[in-house]
């Protein structure tokens, strides 16, 4: 897998080009913003019906990663449902395939603003959970430090001879490191945006996925 | 829609008009035109369709019956419903006859209803609805979506639709038939009149207009005598490239300032602003002279039709948005900048001058770069020869069915069969097997996938009767909001700030917007103005004295060359010489014959040479633009397997200029008709230009919203994702999705056009000449400096981004090693 390496606070994690992190020392994968169920939760709240596919797609995803890496220990960062009713309401098939992938590793469910309670499906329920130099809770906290959140979707628009690129990314300073949205029916917030350019340091890098995901400077300029 | 001296034939009528309305005639010394007493004799048809040049009286033919009807006072309610494809029409036509109807004392009220009316006006128009209401495809889809529509139209008796040539093709015209199977359903023995600029084939259009399978009767008036049309010469050459036409700009304001007033029409709105700045920086005798194209405000377009009534203004630089039938009163001129890309639009556009029936029309064409010299001329020679495009044969969509199907569901409940019997009713849909309406009423009830997801949420549900009805009645809202075909980029508005008093002038694409930074200046309105600030979606500038813009990029439609046109254009190649051509043409086709060859019908010309130290390779296969683009993409895709290294390409309406890294020794291969059309399948799959279709038929069809409740637009928060998402998962999931077959479809009539690809293919058979060139040739020159380069997304991209990338870092001072 053409995993991109890289240090955080003394820990040597790896963004890997679905857009999950993985921490080969502890044998952690960690993804955030599954947003499994939000057809079913659009449709339910009488908006568009969109093709049904998205939280089969999500979990194909996360089985090949899984499958890759075999973490002893999964994180899911928070929104990993898209509400409450959402992860009630998953059908049978998948389900047991989501049972299936947790099986035989400790997994754990941050609570996201989508998901802010207890879903049924096993696994441990936290609002944060700290791990040797590293704190995962879902929505980054002012003076944190040592902090992997998600919540924000965080894309970068490269521009590149006459054009430019937007694709999903990792942004990451000395203090803190955020994930791009795994789900598959996601958008996602350009990192030149106010509510992440002052979040993020002056020396703030973005990682960008792909086929080989690729460091660079945040940009900071729209467009 | 002045009538002058001409025979009167009363004689030969059968209904009498009532003496007010002859009297009116008589007292201004005019008379009726043969067609309009033809019109007016066969009123009772269910089915009339008028071709009539411009100025030729046909708003009044089509009214006259209306007004003779309703003379008495007798009629309740409406009477006549009239629809034209433009707002500013609707509103012209209101004031065009209700100048007449007061002189005339008949009582008659009429009233316009379009996106522009108030709500409040709104609401009483359907309760209690004048007799003549005045609209345009939209409002009426809108209309005939309320509860009462049926209360609203039940005494209906006619509908005109006005300038129908501009609805027959497009989406718009689809809808708007479909409206009228309503409405026949809703007001039975209504009667349905259409007219129509001069065109190829008036038995289609009859075909759409008329309620299948009752016949249409077509009244073609006299076409008048030949246009007065040529080519503008200059005395300094047209430029290689670009479509400004700014070169010519002391030749027009010389022809400004000989008229009373002309229009001087541009094929896209970037053109026209461009046009019109340089226009003014050059008018010295300050002639007045206005500026008017769709992206413009309304309140500054109002403001621009109002001087050109009042005959205030000398000349109106324009576009489309003053395309159709409007009655601009005394225009003597029309000037087309750049070239015309079909020749139905030149000869609608040369209607606009000299608006009065029998007095010749007066146009120049300024030709924009230099191929549009032989483009032009081309064009020229088809308008003396009478010959227009054709028309091709048109099956109405399935986005536009599942619509309507959502329209008639915010109306009540119904029956499948039906609604299903009603929608055949309209000519483009006659045809419709049984099984494609089933599939769009199952994806708009359902969404229609085969995984049954949403059963218990779905939009439509069954009654216990049979019948379809929303599940929950609040639909109606979103569905309403959501009514239309057309779909546009994602527009702003452009305002001054506020403390400059916020007057807005006009909107640019969202993707044009969001280049912008603070500081830059571009072009609206005719003015330049500099980029503030984006506040609550809306652009505002200030007022700059800078001179050189940096140039707005909203375009208009972007045409194809036609079919015909592109034929002229290659049977003038074969010529010996071109005595008929300007100097500098002429000489520039003999030095392409000279170092290269000229293209030819039945055969395809590709060059290859170095160039800048790439590899280029150029087809002239004249297919028009969206047919030379897939060309481009597919060959492409092509070179990417055969190692060829390609980086990029652009396209025209006559050819594909690609470069790479490779030269190509044998193009024969490339263009083998078995390996193009196996390369499309599999990359029709998966491109862009289906990304694109996709959405647009996406937001039709009702997938996805084009607005919500609420009026709060998206502003690309993380809430919004990419409907390219949504199409890569229906393909992997679900593959034989309705909306699927629909974009497949759309795309290889539209933007694809892979049927003028095929086309092509077959004329030239195995005949590909390569000229292997030591450097650029005269024609493929102005390529280089064609706009809308596409670049290739593949290995070379992910390769630039890690170069920027480690450009970046190590400008940055990062470390860039484990990139």
């Amino acid at each position: 897998m053409n995993s991109l390496p890289f240090d955080f606070r003394g820990a040597s994690l790896h963004a890997l080009p679905s857009g999950a992190l993985w921490w080969p020392e502890r044998a952690l994968l960690c993804v955030s913003d599954l947003h499994l169920g939000k057809s079913d939760r659009m449709a339910r709240r009488g908006g568009p019906m969109l093709p049904p596919y998205e939280t089969q797609e999500t979990l194909d995803r996360l089985a090949a990663d899984l499958a890759a890496t075999e973490p002893r220990e999964v994180i899911c960062l928070g929104d990993s449902f898209d509400d409450l009713a959402a992860s009630r309401d998953m059908a049978t098939p998948l389900r047991e395939r989501l049972l299936g992938l947790m099986a035989g590793r400790r997994w754990v469910w941050i609570l996201g603003n989508h998901d802010p309670g207890p879903v049924d499906l096993g696994g441990t329920h936290l609002a944060d959970y700290a791990l040797g130099p590293l704190t995962f809770r879902h929505i980054a906290e002012p003076g944190a430090a040592g902090e992997v959140s998600g919540h924000y979707h965080p894309k970068a628009r490269v521009p590149l001879r006459g054009r430019s690129l937007s694709r999903r990314c990792f942004l990451l300073d000395e203090a803190r490191l955020i994930l791009p949205a795994y789900g598959a029916y996601t958008g996602g917030l350009d990192c030149a945006r106010p509510e992440l350019a002052s979040l993020m340091g002056a020396r703030a890098e973005a990682i960008l996925l792909g086929p080989r995901p690729v460091r660079l400077p945040m940009p900071r300029q729209p467009g | 829609m002045a009538n002058r001296p001409g025979p009167v034939i009363y004689g030969r009528m059968t209904r009498t008009l009532p003496p007010r309305i002859t009297g009116w005639f008589t007292a201004r010394g005019w008379s009726i035109h043969p067609h309009q007493h033809a019109m007016l004799e066969r009123a009772d048809a269910p089915c009339q369709l008028l071709i009539a040049p411009t100025g030729g009286g046909k708003t009044m033919a089509g009214f006259l019956p209306t007004l003779a009807e309703l003379a008495d006072g007798t009629h309740k309610g409406l009477h006549t419903l009239y629809v034209s494809p433009l707002k500013a029409l609707a509103a012209d036509i209101k004031r065009n006859l209700t100048g007449p109807v007061e002189e005339m004392g008949l009582p008659i009220r009429i009233e316009d209803r379009t996106g522009d009316t108030s709500s409040h006006t709104k609401r009483r128009q359907r309760a209690d609805p004048p007799h003549i209401l005045l609209t345009t495809p939209e409002s009426l889809a809108l209309l005939i979506s309320y509860e009462d529509a049926g209360r609203t139209f039940a005494g209906l008796k006619r509908i005109i639709v006005d300038e129908i040539h501009a609805l027959a093709e497009s989406k718009r015209g689809d809808q708007l038939m479909l409206a009228l199977s309503r409405l026949s359903t809703l007001a039975p023995g209504l009667r349905r009149v259409g007219l129509s600029a001069t065109v190829e084939d008036p038995a289609a259009i009859a075909g759409i207009l008329a309620r299948h399978p009752d016949p249409c009767e077509i009244l073609q008036a006299d076409p008048g005598p030949d246009p007065d049309i040529a080519m503008l010469t200059t005395d300094a050459p047209p430029p290689w490239s670009g479509g400004g036409g700014k070169y010519a700009i002391p030749a027009v304001l010389e022809q400004v300032r000989k008229h009373r007033t002309t229009l001087i029409f541009h094929n896209t709105r970037a053109q026209a602003e461009l046009f019109f700045h340089h226009l003014w920086l050059a008018n010295e005798d300050q002639l007045p002279i206005g500026i008017h194209h769709g992206a413009l405000a309304r309140e500054q377009r109002e403001k621009v039709e109002q001087a050109m009534v009042d005959g205030r203004l000398k000349a109106i630089v324009c576009t489309g948005s003053l395309d159709l039938g409007i009655d601009w009163g005394d225009v003597d001129l029309v000037i087309q900048v750049g070239a015309p890309k079909n020749v139905k639009r030149l000869v609608q556009r040369i209607g606009r001058a000299n608006h009065r029936y029998n007095a010749p029309s007066k146009a120049l064409i300024v030709p924009a770069n230099r191929f549009e010299v032989i483009e032009c001329t081309a064009a020229l020679e088809a308008v003396r020869a009478r010959q227009l495009d054709g028309d091709t044969d048109h099956t109405g969509p399935l986005d536009v069915l599942c619509q309507h199907i959502l329209i008639r569901a915010a109306a009540g409940p119904f029956h499948a069969d039906e609604l299903f019997a009603e929608i055949r009713t309209a000519g483009a849909y006659a045809d419709l097997p049984r099984d494609s309406f089933d599939r769009c009423l199952d994806f708009a009830a359902t969404g229609g996938y085969a995984l049954r997801a949403y059963d218990q949420w779905q939009r439509l549900v069954q009654r216990p009767d049979g019948q379809w009805q929303l599940r929950d009645p609040r639909a109606t809202t979103r569905i309403r909001m959501n009514i239309g075909t057309i779909v546009d980029a994602d527009k702003m508005q452009v305002r001054y700030q506020k403390t400059r008093g916020g007057a807005p002038l006009g909107e640019v694409e969202e993707y044009f917007a969001s280049m912008l930074r603070k500081g830059d200046t571009f072009l609206i309105g005719g003015q330049i103005v500099r980029f503030e600030g984006m506040r609550e979606m809306v652009v505002e500038v200030s007022r700059t004295p800078t001179l050189k813009p940096k140039i707005a990029t909203f375009m208009g439609t972007k045409f194809a060359t036609s079919t015909q046109l592109s034929d002229r254009i290659l049977s003038m190649f074969r010529a010996e010489d071109w005595p008929d051509l300007p100097g500098h043409t002429r000489e520039w086709l003999q030095l392409q014959r000279r170092v290269s060859r000229l293209p030819e019908r039945d055969r395809l010309l590709v060059e290859s040479f170095p160039h800048d130290g790439r590899e280029h390779v150029v087809a002239y296969g004249f297919a028009g633009r969206n047919a030379q683009q897939t060309l481009g993409l597919l060959i492409t895709q092509r070179m990417e397997g055969m190692g060829l290294n390609p980086m990029g390409f652009v396209a025209t309406d006559y050819a594909t200029l690609i470069w790479g890294l490779d030269p190509l020794d044998d193009p024969r291969p490339l263009f083998s008709r078995e390996n193009l059309v196996e390369t499309m399948e599999a990359w029709l799959a998966d491109n862009a230009v289906m990304k694109r279709t996709f959405k647009g038929s996406a937001i039709i069809a009702g997938l996805i919203d084009r607005n919500q409740p609420g009026g709060k637009r998206k502003t690309g928060r993380q809430a919004t994702f990419s409907t390219d998402i949504l199409y890569d998962t229906l393909r992997k999931y679900d593959p034989d999705h309705v909306m699927l077959r629909i974009t497949r479809a759309e795309a290889m009539r539209g933007l694809v056009d892979f049927g003028r690809i095929e086309e092509m293919l077959t004329r030239i058979g195995d005949r590909i000449d390569h000229a292997r060139l030591a450097r650029v040739s005269p024609l493929a020159a102005p390529l280089f400096l064609e706009p809308g380069r596409v670049p290739i997304a593949g290995a070379a991209d992910q390769r630039m981004l890690e170069d920027e990338a480690a450009r970046l870092m190590t400008a940055a001072g990062l470390p860039a090693d484990h990139i």
